[in-house]
């Protein structure tokens, strides 16, 4: 039995349709992350699954239950907000106990589970304090800590960490995965930062335009994106995308720059001179000064270990590389190989993923 | 970076300051002035001779039953106005806060009392109420309920009071509303989150972030209740039946131009002057305090 269970979820705004069609399935103790850029309708996704707001079509199950039409009350959920939400008149032990006090706890109970609570998060000695009294990243554990007494059926986090500094976020990143892990509660993490998405998730729902462009795991994801969208989205410097045709009865793609090359793992489906996107990420590329493409380039970003170049092939496309250690740049060229091993092969109509055929 | 601009000397500063600093002089120090100096006086019935007293009057203010009297009707009828004029804003204001169609018509017709003269509201409740033409008054009578404020002092002080609360709703009403809309909407999503239901919401989260709003309101209403509803109860009861609406404010009116007893009337006045600075004060220093949870 699915922990999570989202059917064709559709949501609009008056004539807007912001969410067409949301399908999930989550697995008790899973965390997923839900990335995608600004406004593609993570939050309202979210939302309607704790209860803010009412899809215009679908329905969410939670633990098996049908909980569409039910108050957030009524869910057993918890939600952090990204600007943590904090009761301002209420101290740390207030607002970690409000929750338990309205479902009737036992006093004795609310001070133990609250005392639990702020120990695992490192907040036990502010615990009289008013959230104005505290950092950032304290009011982050407090939100956090409001979340876990409860104990939940479900974790719901909106961008929790994009109000904290670089440092602070990637270790309250680790902090919440390691308590997620420990609490073994199904989660639901809405992000725009992908390194955010790929250390958390154990699967990630890209979103793009409402629509769940892919549901994979991260590393599924990298390495098998479903098409165009995802594939640039995922993987930083964004992967490169040249023009070409099919041919030799799909097996090959003659690309706009020049080069034929052979697919490596068997042919695609498909008439010849059929539009082709091809997606090589720029760490895949290789230096080859005999037979390489040249690259005519723009920009160099050392980065110590590694090399950033940016530049233009013969056809005009833009592509980006990265290369293992110091390059030199005299010259303003570079000639580079695409291994045939790392190709991405896409439909250039529909922008979908051309896997090999049967 | 607020931007000071720093006059050199005092000529252009004052000239600038002058039409305020003339009202200022004119219609508040001067009166006041002249009414604390004919609190220590005293005239004979046929103004002639007038004699310097000292405290007297005052002694004599304090004491009197009949200025009790009003003092309690005036703590009866501002505690009854402010309580009313605010919950039923508070009520309102809530309402308006909710995303509902014609909101902001809605939020236009609740701010016209405000700006209805007292004279004109009192008339627009005498029509309501009065025994014989009023619109609710000929139908209580008919109901069997016998209503005529001009003979029954408990029913002229509720009309008073529901005159005075409904031309105060409006700008109560504004204060709430912009008190509601400052409280961040997810905080109140947290809270149904938690598991509060809209009531206990209101009570345990909306209601203690609007503290610093209430206390505020409060305040302006008491000073309103005290000093602001001369002219309704003026053109409604006239301080009547006996004196059953007659409050301090109202009793300076009664005593000076009426008695003609200008030496208790201007004592009268001076005390309540001395009532409306500590309001004034009490407010101030809570302003300055700002945050308050
Ligand atoms: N209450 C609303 N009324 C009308 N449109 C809305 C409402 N809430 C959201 N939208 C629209 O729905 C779209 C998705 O919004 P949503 O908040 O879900 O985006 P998001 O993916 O969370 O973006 P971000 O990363 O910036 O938070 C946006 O275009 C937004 O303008
Ligand atoms: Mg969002």
């Amino acid at each position: 039995m699915a922990s999570l269970e989202l059917t064709g979820i559709q949501k609009a705004f008056g004539a807007t349709q912001v969410l067409h069609g949301i399908d999930l399935a989550v697995a008790e103790g899973e965390m997923i992350v839900i990335v995608g850029a600004s406004g593609c309708g993570k939050s309202t996704l979210l939302r309607i699954v704790a209860g803010l707001e009412t899809p215009s079509q679908g329905s969410v199950r939670i633990a098996g239950r049908e909980v569409t039409g039910l108050e957030p009350a009524d869910r057993d959920i918890a939600m952090v907000f990204q600007n943590y939400a904090l009761y301002p008149h209420m101290s740390v032990f207030q607002n970690m106990a409000y929750g338990l006090k309205i479902r009737g706890t036992p006093k004795a109970e609310i001070t133990r589970r609250v005392g639990e609570a702020a120990e695992l998060l490192g907040i036990a000695a502010l615990l009289e304090r008013r959230p104005r009294q505290l950092s950032g990243g304290q009011r982050q554990r407090v939100a956090m800590g409001r979340a876990i007494v409860r104990q939940p059926k479900l974790f719901l986090f909106d961008e929790p960490l994009s109000n904290l500094d670089a440092k602070l976020r990637v270790q309250m990143r680790a902090e919440i995965r390691r308590l997620q892990r420990r609490l073994g509660v199904t989660s639901l993490f809405v992000t725009h930062d992908q390194t955010e998405a790929m250390t958390l998730g154990d699967r990630l729902v890209v979103m793009h335009a409402g629509h769940a462009a892919q549901v994979a795991t991260p590393m599924e994801i990298w390495a098998r994106p479903a098409d165009t969208y995802v594939a640039g989205f995922i993987g930083s410097p964004a992967m490169n995308f040249l023009e070409g045709v099919l041919v030799e009865g799909g097996r090959a793609v003659l690309l706009r720059a020049g080069p034929v090359l052979h697919f490596a793992d068997g042919p695609r489906a498909g008439p010849d001179g059929q539009r082709l996107i091809i997606g090589i990420r720029p760490e895949h590329m290789r230096r080859d000064p005999e037979a390489g493409l040249g690259l005519a380039l723009d920009l160099v970003e050392p980065l110590g270990s590694e090399t950033v170049l940016h530049g233009r092939l013969p056809g005009g496309e833009a592509l980006t590389a990265k290369l293992h250690g110091a390059v030199p740049a005299a010259g303003g060229a570079l000639r580079l190989a695409i291994p045939a091993a790392e190709l991405h092969v896409f439909d250039a109509a529909s922008g979908r993923r051309l896997d090999a055929g049967p | 970076m607020r931007k000071k601009v720093i006059f050199k000397g005092v000529a252009l500063p004052l000239l600038l300051l002058a039409p305020q600093l003339a009202i200022t002089c004119v219609f508040f120090l001067w009166p006041a002035g002249a009414a604390i100096w004919q609190s220590v006086l005293q005239q004979d019935a046929w103004g002639l001779r007038t004699e310097f007293v000292g405290l007297r009057n005052f002694e004599e203010v304090l004491v009197d039953p009949a200025w009790r009297e009003a003092a309690w009707n005036t703590l009866v009828f501002s505690a009854a106005v402010a309580t009313s004029a605010m919950a039923v804003a508070l009520f309102l204001a809530v309402q308006a806060d909710k995303s509902i169609r014609g909101a902001n018509l809605y939020k236009t017709l609740l701010i016209w009392p405000y700006a209805v003269a007292p004279a004109v509201a009192a008339v627009l409740w005498l029509f309501l109420f009065h025994p014989s033409i009023g619109l609710i008054g000929r139908a209580l009578n008919q109901a069997g309920i016998l209503w005529d404020y001009k003979l029954n002092g408990g029913q002229a002080m509720l009309l008073v009071i529901i005159a005075s609360a409904w031309k105060q709703v409006s700008y109560n009403f504004i204060f709430f509303l912009a008190g509601l809309q400052s409280i961040p909407r997810s905080v109140l999503e947290a809270a149904a989150i938690d598991g509060a239901r809209p009531t206990r919401r209101f009570w345990t989260v909306v209601f203690p972030l609007l503290s610093p709003t209430t206390f505020f309101l409060l305040v302006v209403n008491l000073v309103y209740a005290f000093f602001d509803t001369f002219g309704v109860i003026h053109a409604l009861t006239g301080g009547g039946p006996g004196k059953a609406t007659e409050t301090l404010i109202y009793k300076v009116y009664v005593e000076g131009v009426q008695n003609t007893n200008l030496g208790s009337s201007a004592a009268q006045s001076v005390i309540l002057m001395v009532l409306v600075i500590a309001m004034t004060v009490v407010q101030f220093r809570f302003i300055e305090r700002r945050v308050h949870y």
